[in-house]
């Protein structure tokens, strides 16, 4: 096991500049350096940020599990930078689709968020990650105390919506989107277990 | 990530001559194709397109859109072609394998002339034509690409239809071993498509063979693909081995897939949305990152061309 201060000075940086490796990787094709973003960049860059966001939502839910499989209570400090990159890749994804896709079309904006289920629903869980990444400062958190957990319970519905909305975007290929959804599903089965048997060991107790 | 289908390990061409040398080798071979052929209605410089073998042919201003149209590497690098994989960059890098030549068509059913026929013989009769066209994807998204083909009423036309064809069906070939996507059940395989016989037989309907002037590149459809520039590009059936005259509708790929958003018909409409998203605006291919979207027109622009076919058709229901 790593101790604070390695974690705090060499671990996390590190993950922290891997974690920007996606960003980083999109503005070298855009310069056409090492590659380039295609016949269609802007949905390259849609897709990218959508794919990351969503991964990093579900990297931040596997920081319990690991920490508990593995025995390394260290993962759970790097999972609030891990949950804020997911954060910040799905707003990469959303501000990509309004100003370069939509090109700020309000009309045509308001109506797929309010028609379009897959928009709608990815929009909710942008909405619903807003006050968990504005409460993930430590001042907030002991502000809001027990609070500040029940609140952050929402990244559960928040990452079902994300798989959702990728999976009703896809047209056919449904692949890819059911990898997620499984993942999510091990995640979140995983949590159910353990709360079940908590219960249960504290019923014997009792 | 793209979860990859299990593609066979056996050793590739490209295991064994390096793709440079394979790409120099193929460019000297059409250098001296080129040289040999006369009299080449070649209007696009040698350098702006790779591979395919030159074709002579026309072009018809009439058909053609006055705008320019999108560079060769943009139309053969993002491809819906699932026979060779979902990504639209994977048509362009799976399609290696696949063969092209010989090539036959059978065409079957209510016609007079039937039987398989080989692809030259079919075409023999026939003018190759360019034809600048906008291509719609379904995606919302659009280029511009300089066909070369030959009216596909005229082709038709050939085999003498009976009074009994009302509708033509078109299916692509099954060859598994050369397209690997066709491995993965992401649609029904083959690839089936159809036209009302009047649809079939307006002049703009095109059976393409090139594009830039040049045979076309498999992730394009080759040898033989259909092209119905008012109708969203799903129904640009590809790599055709069958035409069969038929009274009934005949099913098509889409429609079996999800029926609910993809018609028969498939005609561009931007007042009729995809149930999931908007028809009203496209993203054009090649603007850059900072180009923003244009309205989509009716029939993609076709409209005074084909509007009468669906005169008394309600287009919200037969989308």
């Amino acid at each position: 096991m790593p101790s604070t201060v390695v974690v705090r000075r060499f671990i996390k940086p590190a993950v922290f500049l891997a974690c920007l490796a996606p960003l980083a990787l999109l503005i070298l094709h855009a310069f056409n350096i090492g590659g380039d973003l295609g016949a269609n960049p802007v949905e390259k860059i849609q897709d990218t940020c959508g794919q990351w966001g969503l991964r990093f939502l579900l990297i931040t839910l596997a920081a319990t599990p690991v920490r508990d499989w593995f025995d390394a209570p260290w993962v759970i400090m790097l999972r609030r930078m891990l949950g804020l990159f997911g954060f910040f890749y799905v707003l990469l994804h959303f501000l990509n689709w309004l100003i370069l896709d939509q090109g700020l079309y309000w009309s045509g904006v308001l109506a797929d968020i309010a028609k379009r289920p897959f928009i709608t629903i990815g929009f909710a869980a942008l909405l619903l990650l807003i006050p968990l990444a504005a409460t993930s400062t430590k001042g907030m958190m002991r502000r809001l105390a027990k609070r500040w957990k029940s609140l952050h319970r929402l990244i559960y519905p928040i990452a079902i919506l994300g798989v959702w909305h990728y999976w009703w975007q896809v047209k056919a290929d449904i692949r890819e989107p059911l990898l997620y959804a499984s993942i999510l599903a091990v995640l979140l089965g995983w949590r159910m277990w353990k709360a079940r048997r908590t219960r249960t060991v504290r019923a014997v107790a009792s | 990530m793209k979860i990859r289908p299990g593609y066979s390990a056996a050793i590739q061409p490209s295991d064994i001559t390096a793709e440079s040398v394979y790409l120099d080798r193929r460019r000297l071979l059409q250098a001296a194709l080129a040289a040999g052929v006369t009299g080449l209605g070649a209007s696009w410089p040698a350098d702006a397109t790779s591979g395919g073998v030159p074709l002579t042919y026309k072009r018809n201003d009439t058909y053609s859109l006055g705008e320019p149209p999108n560079q060769f590497e943009d139309i053969t690098t993002y491809n819906n072609y699932y026979e060779f994989g979902i990504d639209k960059s994977e048509p362009a890098a799976n399609s290696d394998r696949f063969k092209p030549t010989p090539w036959s068509v059978t065409v079957a059913g209510e016609a007079e002339r039937t039987g398989k026929f080989a692809l030259e013989d079919l075409l023999k009769p026939h003018a190759l034509e360019e034809r600048v066209y906008r291509l719609r994807c379904v995606e919302a998204w659009s280029m511009v690409i300089p066909w070369v083909g030959v009216p596909l009423g005229d082709v038709l036309k050939q085999f003498k239809p009976t009074s009994k064809a009302k509708f033509v069906a078109f299916k692509t070939v099954l060859r598994p071993s050369e397209m690997p996507g066709q491995s993965v059940d992401v649609l029904r395989w083959p690839y089936v498509e159809g036209l009302r016989i009047d649809e079939a037989m307006h002049p703009l309907a095109l059976l393409a063979v090139g594009l830039y002037g040049k045979t076309l590149p498999n992730q394009n459809g080759a040898p033989l693909r259909l092209v119905t520039p008012w109708k969203y590009g799903f129904k640009g059936i590809k790599s055709i081995v069958e035409i069969r005259f038929t009274e009934k509708m005949p099913p098509t790929s889409w429609n079996i897939s999800a029926p609910r958003e993809y018609g028969f018909y498939a005609n561009v409409n931007p007042q009729v949305d995809h149930p999931r998203w908007s028809q009203a605006r496209e993203r054009k291919i090649g603007g850059g990152v900072f180009a923003s979207r244009v309205p989509t027109l009716m029939f993609n622009g076709y409209e005074k061309e084909v509007a009468s076919l669906y005169q008394g058709l309600d287009l919200a229901k037969n989308y």
